[in-house]
């Protein structure tokens, strides 16, 4: 499964132009964002809260609309798409969410199949006739998260971390081209923290995919990062290599200084 | 507070609310209105008493004699109300989807709500004259009777339990690139599906209680059985039909527990 998709020219591979979304009219979130992801491995998007960073990934797998701009996936116009077009090109956006968002009522490994559904007709669904490959995939995705032994307890149960090493084996069940995760350590400890951006970056690794990571903890997002996008009041105002991060585009990015060691 | 002299007079905190005072001196002068109007005395209480007593001197010992009769009509309400309950209850699934506003677009839930409002609007007895007035006497009333009742209940309460959900949820799986029907099943089912079990058990429970009153305006069942046996004072035979419907709903509540249990 990791490789089907290695021999892919990945130049122009999500390219997104432009984007604006206006929440209320005339008061813009995004005020035009320029970004093009072609390498795999982890980009890190920091900035303040309430400046877009969630807008932004939730208008790249369409969970909101954007107002204008363009989203090219693979060639194609993900701002354009509608109905099975769209959730074609959905189910290869795995999105790892905050609050992991597990369905609580459902098995770990119920959880984890869900990312199948997106490959599945409603009949299918129904009957919840998954393949033996996608349950054999599962399960497998499930002991490379270290939860095997929680399969069959309700999500409910679980501590936040596990949840969302859930969350996250769920995204990439869907054999997504790309990730997307919304602040995926902000609701964890230091150490969990580090052990989820760990498994961000093997599974980028592994399926040689880009992972697109809001995230508030600038020096978690070095460490991990191959680039660091930084956004301010809708704009991107840095875009590069962690190292190239001084405080000075810190400021830009936070505002005051009283924060910076 | 005799004794000590306070420089200030301090208002008493809570205050008569006029408004209150006056609803409750309106509602207590039509209570005693109504009892006027309705000529409710004591003698007329006392004269009542007495003929109860009769009623219930005649009732026993109860009559099986017709145990025949009564088994057949017993039959019919449990077939009404299960027929009834078991298509109100898939309708109510697909309404109360339909009417929950945080899945479905206005369009689609304002007239869904209204129709269900509309399902509510009359008691059971009224929808079964008018259904025995369309399609005739007998069981076909009853079942179309509480089917509508069935609905009224269930569609609502499970389109407000709909409305509860996290939508945390049903994001995260539309994010998998699932289809609707998907995300309904896979997020937004297993969230509620407990609580319409609870409503549907319920549901069951009442249409068997009402499955023996539909009959008693000719829409089948135990209740048109009961009737003419009223019409004839075969008093006895009448004790006979109510103990049957009383150990037909503890059957009902036996069972609906059992599914509680099973569901929980």
């Amino acid at each position: 499964m990791s490789s089907t998709h290695a021999a892919v020219d990945r130049s122009n591979f999500l390219e997104i132009k432009g984007l604006q979304k206006e929440y209320v009219p005339g008061n813009p979130i995004l005020k035009g964002i320029d970004i093009n992801i072609s390498e795999p491995g982890i980009v890190a998007i920091i900035g303040p809260s309430g400046t877009g960073k969630s807008t932004l990934l939730r208008c790249i797998n369409r969970l909101i609309d954007p107002t204008a701009g363009a989203i090219l996936f693979d060639n194609a116009d993900l701002s354009q798409a509608k109905g099975g077009e769209l959730r074609k090109l959905r189910r290869q956006v795995g999105m790892v969410f905050q609050e992991y968002n597990l369905v609580e009522r459902l098995t770990v490994i119920e959880n984890v199949l869900t990312g199948r559904l997106g490959y599945m007709s409603a009949w299918q669904a129904w009957r919840r006739k998954f393949s033996q490959e996608d349950i054999n995939g599962a399960f497998e995705l499930l002991e490379a998260v270290g939860l095997s032994e929680h399969a069959n307890k309700r999500a409910d149960s679980l501590s936040g971390g596990q949840r969302q090493r859930v969350g996250i084996a769920r995204a990439v069940m869907q054999n997504p081209r790309v990730l997307l995760a919304d602040e995926p350590t902000s609701s964890l400890d230091p150490k969990t923290a580090v052990e989820i951006m760990e498994l961000l970056e093997r599974f980028s690794e592994e399926k040689n995919i880009p992972a697109l990571v809001n995230i508030h903890d600038v020096k978690l997002a070095s460490r991990f990062a191959k680039r660091m996008i930084g956004m301010s009041n809708g704009v991107v105002v840095y875009d590069g290599s962690p190292e190239g991060i001084t405080d000075e585009h810190l400021k830009q990015i936070y505002g005051g200084e009283s924060w910076l060691d | 507070m005799a004794g000590l002299s306070t420089s200030k007079e301090y208002e008493n905190p809570f205050k008569r609310n006029w408004v209150s005072t006056g609803i409750w001196a309106l509602v207590g002068v039509y209570l005693v209105y109504s009892f006027n109007a309705m000529g409710l005395t004591w003698d007329r209480f006392s004269q009542g008493l007495g003929h109860a007593d009769k009623l219930l001197g005649r009732m026993f010992p109860p009559n099986f004699d017709r145990w025949e009769l009564l088994l057949s009509g017993l039959a019919e309400s449990l077939e009404i109300a299960v027929i009834a309950s078991v298509s109100g209850i898939v309708l109510s699934l697909f309404f109360g989807l339909f009417a929950a506003r945080n899945l479905m677009p206005n369009w689609v839930s304002v007239p869904m709500r209204g129709f269900i409002a509309l399902c509510r609007t009359f008691h059971p007895v009224i929808i079964a004259i008018l259904f025995v007035k369309s399609v005739g006497f007998g069981a076909l009333a009853g079942i179309l009777t509480l089917i509508v009742a069935s609905i009224g209940f269930i569609a609502k309460l499970f389109a407000e339990a709909i409305e509860e959900i996290s939508l945390k949820q049903v994001e995260a799986i539309r994010a998998t690139g699932a289809g609707f029907v998907s995300v309904i099943l896979f997020s937004v089912m297993p969230q509620v599906f407990s609580r319409f079990i609870g409503f549907s058990v319920y549901q069951l429970d009442s249409n068997l209680r009402n499955s023996t009153m539909v009959g008693i305006v000719g829409a089948g069942g135990l209740g048109g059985t009961l009737f003419s046996a009223f019409q004839r004072f075969d008093y006895d035979f009448v004790a006979a039909i109510l103990i049957t419907i009383i150990a037909l709903i503890m059957l009902g509540e036996f069972l609906s527990n059992i599914v509680r249990n099973i569901f929980r």
